[in-house]
């Protein structure tokens, strides 16, 4: 079956769930792979005939148990083929899958299980029965936990706690001696629709007891297919399953984009063997967060300085080959004879074995997600001809709300509205989407969903953004933290300070804006970078703040800043926000003076309130400051740092729109 | 068996009612001048975990190499599975089920953990040389099986991601891990494990306990193991047995041997 016929298959109204989904690939697909797992060395194949009749058997088997319409279960293990196949047997029957974090500690898991409601567990292993067990006196309706590993089960008690294959087994025999069993199964899976609960996840907020979003099989059907659609994913796609079963993103590619698809799933012998196991499954889609591609070029960077001489340095060339036209080529932009030809030549002799090395020989389209990746990281992949795109999403949104479109790839957006996704941008800046992938609300919690969706279906992100010159949005900050300067432009705090911390030098930033006339900065040098620069530039000094307030500082940051407004000056929603005046602080900021949380965040308000006096001198046009501030050391003695701040003045540029202009005329 | 070295009665508990599967009766050994094990007598029952504790010196580590016959001791007989001998021989102890772990790491440092662990196959191995150099009909067969065995290893073990790694590269504690695997491959009746979490942070002691558990839950291994972290023995053992400059002081459950009067003093030293 080609790709047409089967997106058209797909379109079918009356495949609206994800069991009917499943079933229609083992009619149609019956003898491709659907899921893969190494075990013991080995790669195993299920089929997609295998996989539903393993389905069939567990949810028949389940029922035996006593499973009915409506419940739910929680799923709680690594990416396992036979914990996909819970989901599905689950939902064939109509329950709810409510697949957990399998890190959680028990006590989190208690909260997640109860207020589910959850009456069957389907786990793992041993180390998760353990926890299960040990608090299901809090649990009163769950009734029955089933374990996929039987290892160190074997002496539990086992009146509610049974072998997922004793489970499948109860099912067969009842295929085996009841004719009317299978026809029952496939009753079952009619009686569901699209508006069924089809999961629940819940989402691990950073304040409060995490949310449960609930999500329907149309959220998901819909989704799935509206990705597989903008990516163009055929049953010849290969995805590895290797992220949390309890995040939205597994939950929509591992199990709803590849039903919906018919892609196989392969899913690594343990956490720690992936990068082996990705090298030999070798996917054609993949997705990762930043710091996954950050690792990994941290990985081979090393593993390259210890390379031999010539090695070194046809890397280092062909890299540099890459830098300058892989991108272009990946987009489909003109590119010079000359270069193509290098570029192969670089092809054959350092990309397509950097490509193998990482697992991607086979990728076909890579995405990330959850926050910024630097520029130079994103670029470094797609030069070596992985087409790494960014998409912007939440549990809320079964995923997508926006994505890179292939050839229209950026590393400061997150790309445009993803198919069948309105977008808006509130006053506050909020962005604002609407699309058959909303949750229907948040599990018992009637308020929160009130605050988050409103009547007629828009969610709030929570995130400010606004869409830039090529119609992409971009995220600057969290919604609550955006502000507005006295003239009504957008105060992005956090974007512009990132913006300045991307330089080495720079160690922390804290912008200021709020009700003011224009940005003004707070900066925090790095000593380790600032410190060699003046080694090499032979500055002298004693102390950090005697470094921090040498001129040849203060000149070098004042050309960071001013670099940063060149860059605002590009974008007509910043522009105003570009920074006129700033100082470097005498200290840095500290987590034992309360100026920065211990995760090393700044606090915005302790700080303004420190040092009221300083933020006051960058407003009131001095060029000078005193500045003594109590200080705690770290044996809990205090003490006061004093000196004279300079408060420097940056050059600021005119609203440029250039951009787009010489992207076209080049 | 004399009927002063029989082990007290125990109270209560579920300690381990089995036969006895190895009796040490006796046992006295010196180098030159030094007498590292004076007269000792104990016995290790089928099914059981069993700790040998005692300070520093104390001729833990020399009373588990008379078990498995690497030492020979003077004085005194070993008993092993009904059969009394003068003293064991490592070969017989290897072919009849006694396997150990040492407590400075003893392996194949150039070879990777599948091929280490695969060395604890080799007396399970019957066809020769020539014929798994040829690696052709039988001892093919025979190799994947036994590559099947140490699979399961391996992943009871936790340790698929080091499968094809050296192991002098390493760290302490998954080189450890791959000893027990190495000794589990023998599929031994008595296991003897010297200082098994030495060197180990919390989390690798915790992981190791459970796969001492495991082992013996699962293939009825009888272990016993010398450790210095008093929790772990306590929590594991079903009896412990003290030694002290060469003697026995104390034998019985973790609850009696820590309320010993010697106990404590050997490990807190007295004024002699």
């Amino acid at each position: 079956m080609n790709a047409r016929q089967l997106a058209s298959a797909a379109a079918d109204a009356s495949l609206d769930t994800m069991p009917k989904l499943l079933l229609r690939n083992a009619a149609e697909h019956g003898l491709r792979p659907a899921m893969r797992h190494k075990d013991l060395g080995i790669w195993q194949t299920w089929t997609w005939a295998e996989l539903r009749d393993t389905v069939r058997a567990f949810a028949v088997g389940l029922r035996k148990l006593g499973f009915e319409r409506g419940h739910a279960v929680a799923v709680i293990g690594d990416n396992r083929p036979r914990l996909y196949a819970t989901f599905a047997a689950v939902q064939s029957l109509g329950g709810v899958a409510v697949p957990v974090y399998q890190d959680s500690v028990a006590d989190e898991m208690a909260y997640v299980l109860d207020h589910a409601e959850v009456t069957f567990a389907v786990v793992q292993n041993q180390e998760q029965v353990d926890k299960v067990i040990s608090v299901s006196d809090r649990l009163p309706r769950l009734r029955t936990v089933v374990y996929e590993e039987e290892r160190g089960l074997a002496a539990y008690d086992h009146s509610h706690l049974y072998s997922m294959a004793h489970v499948e087994e109860l099912g067969r025999q009842e295929l085996r001696e009841n004719a009317g069993a299978a026809g029952w199964w496939l009753d079952e899976i009619a009686r569901g629709k699209g508006s069924d609960v089809s999961v629940m996840l819940y989402t691990s907020g950073t304040t409060g007891r995490p949310k449960g979003v609930v999500l329907t099989h149309e959220n998901i059907v819909v989704s799935a297919q509206n990705g597989n659609r903008f990516d163009a994913f055929t049953p010849d796609d290969t995805l590895l399953a290797y992220l949390p079963m309890a995040w939205v993103g597994d939950y929509i590619f591992s199990y709803g984009q590849a039903t919906a698809g018919a892609m196989c799933v392969a899913c690594p012998e343990s956490p720690e063997t992936i990068l082996e196991d990705r090298r030999e499954i070798a996917p054609t889609y993949f997705f990762a967060p930043p710091r996954v591609f950050e690792n990994l070029l941290t990985q081979i960077m090393v593993r390259m300085e210890d390379a031999g001489r010539l090695k070194k340095r046809m890397f280092d060339y062909f890299l540099k080959v890459a830098r300058r036209s892989g991108e272009r080529i990946l987009d489909g932009r003109p590119v010079g004879v000359k270069d193509r030809l290098l570029y192969a030549l670089g092809d054959v002799l350092v990309y397509a074995p950097l490509r193998n090395r990482m697992g991607f020989s086979r990728i076909r389209v890579a995405y990330t997600a959850g926050e910024a990746i630097g520029p130079e990281l994103f670029r470094f992949y797609r030069s070596l001809g992985i087409n790494l795109k960014q998409l912007y999403g939440q549990t809320e949104a079964s995923v997508y709300i926006t994505l890179q479109p292939d050839g229209e790839v950026y590393a400061d957006t997150v790309g445009k509205a993803g198919p069948d996704v309105e977008i808006t941008i509130a006053d506050t800046g909020e962005v604002l989407y609407r699309s058959p992938g909303v949750f229907r609300e948040y599990y018992k919690n009637e308020q929160a969903t009130r605050e988050t969706k409103t009547p007629d279906g828009w969610v709030h992100t929570g995130d400010a953004g606004f869409f830039d010159q090529h119609g992409h949005l971009r995220i600057i900050d969290r919604a609550k933290d955006v502000g507005r300067l006295n003239d009504g432009a957008l105060f992005a705090p956090k974007y512009l300070e990132n913006k300045l911390k991307f330089y080495p030098e720079v160690r922390e930033a804290v912008a200021f804006g709020q009700g003011r006339d224009y940005v003004t900065m707070f900066v925090n040098i790095d000593q380790t970078s600032v410190g060699s620069w003046a080694e090499r530039n032979n500055v002298a000094y004693a102390s950090y703040q005697e470094l921090a307030a040498h001129p040849k500082v203060c000149e070098m940051v004042a050309k960071r800043l001013e670099a940063v407004n060149r860059s605002l000056a590009e974008e007509p929603q910043m522009a105003a926000s570009q920074i006129r005046r700033f100082l470097i602080l005498h200290k840095e900021l500290d987590a034992d003076d309360g100026e920065m949380t211990r995760t090393q965040k700044v606090r915005r308000s302790t700080v303004a309130e420190r040092y009221a006096p300083l933020i006051a001198a960058l407003y009131d046009g001095s060029t000078q400051v005193h500045a003594a501030t109590e200080v705690t050391f770290e044996d809990g003695r205090k003490g006061v740092v004093e000196g004279d701040l300079r408060i420097v003045d940056v050059a600021t540029y005119p609203v440029r729109a250039a951009e787009p202009l010489r992207e076209a005329a080049e | 068996m004399k009927a002063d070295v029989k082990p007290k009665p125990v109270v209560g508990g579920e300690v381990a009612t089995g036969d006895v599967l190895l009796a040490v009766d006796n046992v006295s050994l010196s180098f030159g001048g030094v007498r590292a094990i004076r007269g000792v007598s104990f016995d290790i029952r089928k099914g059981e975990i069993r700790a040998i504790i005692g300070p520093n010196g104390a001729g833990k580590t020399s009373m588990l190499n008379v078990i498995n016959g690497f030492y020979h001791p003077q004085e005194g007989t070993i008993t092993y599975k009904g059969v009394r001998r003068r003293d064991m021989r490592p070969y017989i102890a290897a072919s009849q089920g006694i396997a150990r772990t040492f407590q400075n790491v003893a392996l194949f440092k150039g070879m990777t953990t599948l091929d280490n662990i695969m060395t604890g196959r080799t007396l399970k191995m019957r066809r020769g040389l020539l014929a798994h150099a040829l690696h052709y009909g039988p001892a093919r067969w025979e190799e994947t099986r036994h590559r099947e065995a140490v699979e399961q290893i391996i992943d009871f073990l936790e340790i698929a991601h080091i499968r094809r790694t050296p192991v002098g590269r390493l760290p302490y504690g998954l080189q450890k891990r791959v000893e027990l695997g190495r000794a589990l491959a023998m599929e031994p009746e008595l296991l003897l494990l010297d200082e098994p979490m030495a060197g180990m942070n919390l989390e690798e002691k915790q992981d190791m306990c459970r796969f001492i558990l495991t082992t013996k839950d699962t293939f009825n291994t009888t272990i016993a193991l010398i450790e210095h972290d008093m929790g772990v023995v306590m929590d594991l053992s079903d009896r412990v047995v003290v030694l002290d400059y060469g003697r026995k002081i104390a034998d019985g459950t973790p609850a009696e041997v820590q309320g010993n009067q010697d106990v404590i003093d050997a490990y807190l030293g007295v004024a002699r």
